[in-house]
């Protein structure tokens, strides 16, 4: 039964029309069955509900099509959290397979289904959670927090969020017509080759991923220049917010690395198709230089993910400690050492591949070093809050959690650059607990504070306090029950990936971190009730100041929602924090002399660029070699006719700025009395 | 910049750009083009990488000096040489604001690329035919991989260059198209770069080995 879907898949013939693809790609597993039939009711049931109340139309005009930078944030925030559903569900499968297989017992799922379940947690995760979470934070915030009206490339900007959304599509496919890698997250070969991989799983990682990365290299390249180009008349680069700072660093990352990621899944992609040698046993490939490669690319990826929720910290304690962050320009500085030397210890990913004592030693000292910016940031972070009026408010309480949670997180991480201890806990749980220790630590914490945080800014209400709260509580808790067990199960030598125990003895920890799960996944309930209840009651939790927290950035400056133009006068910047400088300043907005804006114009080429790639993607997958020639035949076409469009821009009349001001002044005026 | 504040004290500060001169349409497609061509760069240096690794893996195959012809290698290089120096005319053209020799420039440029396409499939083709496939060995298929990655952006730029022809002739020369044809000479010419590579750690240098 383990082996009937790889049989099933590449036994039958390939035929002209549906190359790879038959009947016996539809699953046969009852729980994937079942998941199919319930995602099936539910589409339909969303589809006939945007049907019936027809939002197609304003769906389309104002989302799919849009070029705003907020709309497009949000779109990926959206993407995110249904990503992280997907991600959490099968998180939950793993630690009940493995609370369940003592004894004899097989658990529920087989080896092939539990393989995929694993290499689909990571691969979301990374792929289709942290990284549109954190695109959609930068997209929304950086161009308000340099006080611009859009991205510098605001079509790219939309055609980087719809490949992204075709990648998570194609993974997601992958559920229901086929499998998915049943490799783990990073496909290292030779188990990823043609030949111990034979069937569709891997094609669909590949494909998913290079999809997504031409959305994220691209958005990586608009974001750099957004910053470098369209800050406000002022803002010298050491007045940029600290936000914008760790943004520009993780942008700087991801175009530095994801082009790596590009080749080296290119060069698996012609072993795999083309039958080259790159990473094959034989033919002399070498299947070292894929792992090379990949953490070349993966390292400096853990680094995009943090930078950004590095940047929320700092923006949240200095605004919650009601003081201005201590040491803004070492925090300039540590963010850019912890760039740099993202680069320079891939290695430590892979001691125990055998590339010598002196190799290991040098790539274990440069790990070692990058606790030192980093503890440079936690200080500075403390001492902001020093002598400071903290508010524990949601982001802040967050704030808080990261800080003790990622510190022990990073310690872990020192104990495993040490190569002779990386020789005991390589691929063992320690590993796993460490990780999901700054990830979940560092990087979703991160996300949570910022969503408390930019919330009111980006729907104009607050988030409910006591759902967030509970939330909170459910999940710091949570994530230590569910993964201090793992610390105990790696220093005990068990690795990572096992599907069944032979050990009676190591049950109880499994149980403990099943426990663990169960708690995270409250927390995940009571965050759906908060948005659920805040945008039921958001009358009452309504903020009309635009500065609900006493900011301190440019993004308060603006009403809640901002309007389409961001601003309507540029503002000019004098200090660091400059929208409390203006605060402090008294400065009062113009309430007239209103120009004309000028900005970009929505279009649909994004999107239709983007399906036609999930259909090429798909047509690659299957080998339905036509449709792949024929999509990206129509691919180039459409890209060209894009080109034959000159005319992407229009203008705000200054009436329409007027109107859109005055409403925003009577609403302030409202709320000051 | 001239701007006031409707706080209208004299010397106080200035914090908001009443009259605000709008930006040029584009102007940082010229950085962000800058950065991308980065990015692709980083592409042909894990390539070159990868063929420094596996470069000397014959599994018992032909090596360099079994299967490069200098002579149409030199003859390769000249042909994407003098389309890069073309390419040059067409912006000198260009900056004389004269649209038929910028598009006679560029159609030039596209028949010397074309010509070194030609060239290269034919060695392809050639080396394919005795039995020197991609399939063969790492390092054939390291230098299928560096060598056609280059091709396809030459094949690529040739797309974009026809492209170009065509809307110079419809637009002539609006500040769109001209950063166009700045943004495709940048490219070119960084093709002839990667080129340069190639042709050195490759062809001549696999003829010492």
């Amino acid at each position: 039964m383990t082996t009937d879907a790889v049989v099933s898949t590449s036994a039958a013939e390939p035929t002209f029309l549906l190359g790879k693809l038959s009947w016996n790609a539809l699953p046969h597993d009852p729980i994937v069955l079942a998941t199919m039939v319930v995602v099936i009711i539910g589409g339909a049931g969303l589809f006939a509900l945007v049907t019936r109340y027809k939002l197609w139309g304003y769906l389309w005009k104002e989302w799919f099509t849009t070029v705003d930078h907020k709309k497009i944030g949000i779109m990926y925030m959206i993407l995110g959290l249904v990503m992280f559903l997907r991600g959490f569900a099968d998180a939950i499968m793993m630690r009940l397979q493995q609370v369940m297989a003592f004894g004899g017992s097989e658990g529920y799922l087989d080896s092939h289904h539990y393989d995929q379940i694993f290499t689909a947690h990571g691969v979301i995760m990374i792929f289709f959670v942290a990284m549109p979470f954190i695109t959609g934070l930068m997209n929304y915030v950086v161009p308000l927090q340099i006080g611009a009206r859009d991205v510098s490339f605001p079509f790219l900007n939309n055609f980087s969020f719809w490949m992204t959304a075709a990648g998570a599509m194609l993974t997601m496919a992958s559920l229901f017509v086929g499998e998915f890698a049943a490799t783990g997250w990073l496909a290292y070969p030779p188990l990823s080759g043609i030949s111990y991989s034979p069937s569709v799983g891997v094609d669909y990682y590949i494909w998913a991923l290079q999809i997504a990365g031409v959305g994220t290299t691209l958005s990586g390249i608009n974001l750099i220049v957004t910053i470098l180009k369209m800050r406000a008349p002022g803002m010298g680069l050491m007045k940029m917010p600290i936000f914008t700072w760790t943004s520009l660093c993780a942008n700087i990352l991801i175009v530095a690395s994801f082009p790596v990621l590009t080749a080296v899944l290119s060069l698996l992609t012609l072993d795999r198709y083309v039958g080259t040698n790159f990473f094959t046993n034989d033919f002399g490939g070498s299947s070292m230089m894929y792992v090379n490669l990949i953490w070349i690319w993966g390292h400096p990826e853990v680094y995009i993910l943090i930078l950004p929720l590095f940047g929320v910290f700092s923006e949240v304690t200095s605004t919650f400690s009601g003081k201005k962050l201590f040491g803004y320009t070492s925090m300039v500085y540590a963010t850019v050492v912890i760039t740099i030397l993202s680069y320079v210890v891939w290695l430590h990913h892979f001691f125990t591949m055998g590339s010598g004592a002196s190799v290991n030693s040098f790539f274990g000292i440069t790990t070692m070093v990058i606790s030192i910016p980093t503890g440079a940031k936690l200080f500075n972070w403390l001492f902001t809050m020093y002598r400071g009026r903290i508010r524990f408010e949601l982001p802040m309480m967050w704030t808080v959690a990261f800080m003790l949670t990622f510190t022990i997180g990073g310690m872990t991480g020192v104990l495993l650059a040490v190569p002779p201890a990386d020789f005991v806990l390589h691929n063992s749980l320690f590993l796993i607990a460490h990780f999901h220790n700054v990830i979940i630590g560092g990087v979703l914490f991160g996300i949570f504070a910022a969503i408390n945080y930019w919330w009111p800014k980006a729907f104009g209400f607050k988030l409910n306090q006591f759902w967030g709260k509970v939330s909170f509580w459910c999940w710091v808790p949570g994530f230590w029950v569910a993964f201090a067990p793992l610390y105990v199960l790696g220093l005990m030598g068990v690795t990572r990936r096992m599907r069944v125990f032979d050990d009676p003895s190591l049950q109880i920890w499994f149980a403990i971190a099943a426990v663990g799960a169960f708690m995270i996944a409250a927390g995940i309930a009571a965050m759906l009730i908060q948005f659920a209840v805040s945008i039921w009651k958001r009358e009452a939790l309504a903020e009309t100041t635009g500065d609900p927290w006493d900011g301190r950035t440019l993004e308060w400056a603006t009403s809640s929602p901002p309007p389409a133009y961001n601003f309507a006068f540029t503002p000019r910047i004098h200090a660091l924090d400059a929208w409390y400088d203006m605060k402090g300043a008294g400065v009062e907005h113009p309430a007239d002399g209103y120009k004309d804006i000028h900005m970009p114009s929505n279009t649909g080429t994004g999107v239709i660029l983007a399906a036609i790639s999930t259909v090429c993607g798909f047509a690659l997958v299957w080998h339905i070699w036509w449709l792949a020639g024929a999509s990206f035949a129509a691919l180039i076409v459409t890209a060209i006719a894009h080109t034959f469009n000159y005319k992407r821009d229009y203008y705000i009349p200054a009436a329409e700025v007027a109107s859109t001001e005055a409403a925003r002044i009577r609403q302030l005026a409202s709320a000051g009395a | 910049m001239a701007s006031r504040t409707i706080a209208a004290g004299s010397d106080a500060p200035v914090y908001y750009e009443i009259d605000e001169h709008p930006h040029p349409e584009g102007h940082s497609t010229m950085l962000g083009f800058w950065i991308y061509l980065m990015s692709d760069c980083l592409i042909f240096a894990i390539l070159f990488a990868c063929y420094a690794v596996l470069g000397g893996n014959f599994a018992a195959g032909p090596g360099p000096r079994d299967l490069f012809d200098l002579n149409l290698i030199a003859l390769n290089t000249a042909m994407l040489l003098f389309s890069s120096i073309t390419y040059g005319f067409a912006m000198i053209a260009m900056q004389g604001k004269n649209v038929r020799h910028t598009q006679m420039w560029l159609a030039v440029t596209g028949l010397f690329g074309a010509a070194f396409l030609a060239i290269e499939i034919y060695e392809f083709a050639h080396l394919i035919h005795i039995g020197a496939t991609p399939q063969r060995s790492a390092f054939l298929s390291a230098f299928f991989t560096l060598v056609g990655t280059h091709g396809l952006h030459v094949t690529f730029g040739l797309i974009w260059l026809v492209t170009l022809i065509v809307q110079l002739g419809r637009h002539g020369l609006n500040p769109a198209n001209q950063r166009r044809v700045a943004c495709l000479s940048l490219f070119w010419h960084f093709l002839d770069v990667i080129w340069i590579g190639v042709f050195t750690f490759v062809y001549l240098m696999g003829m010492l080995t």
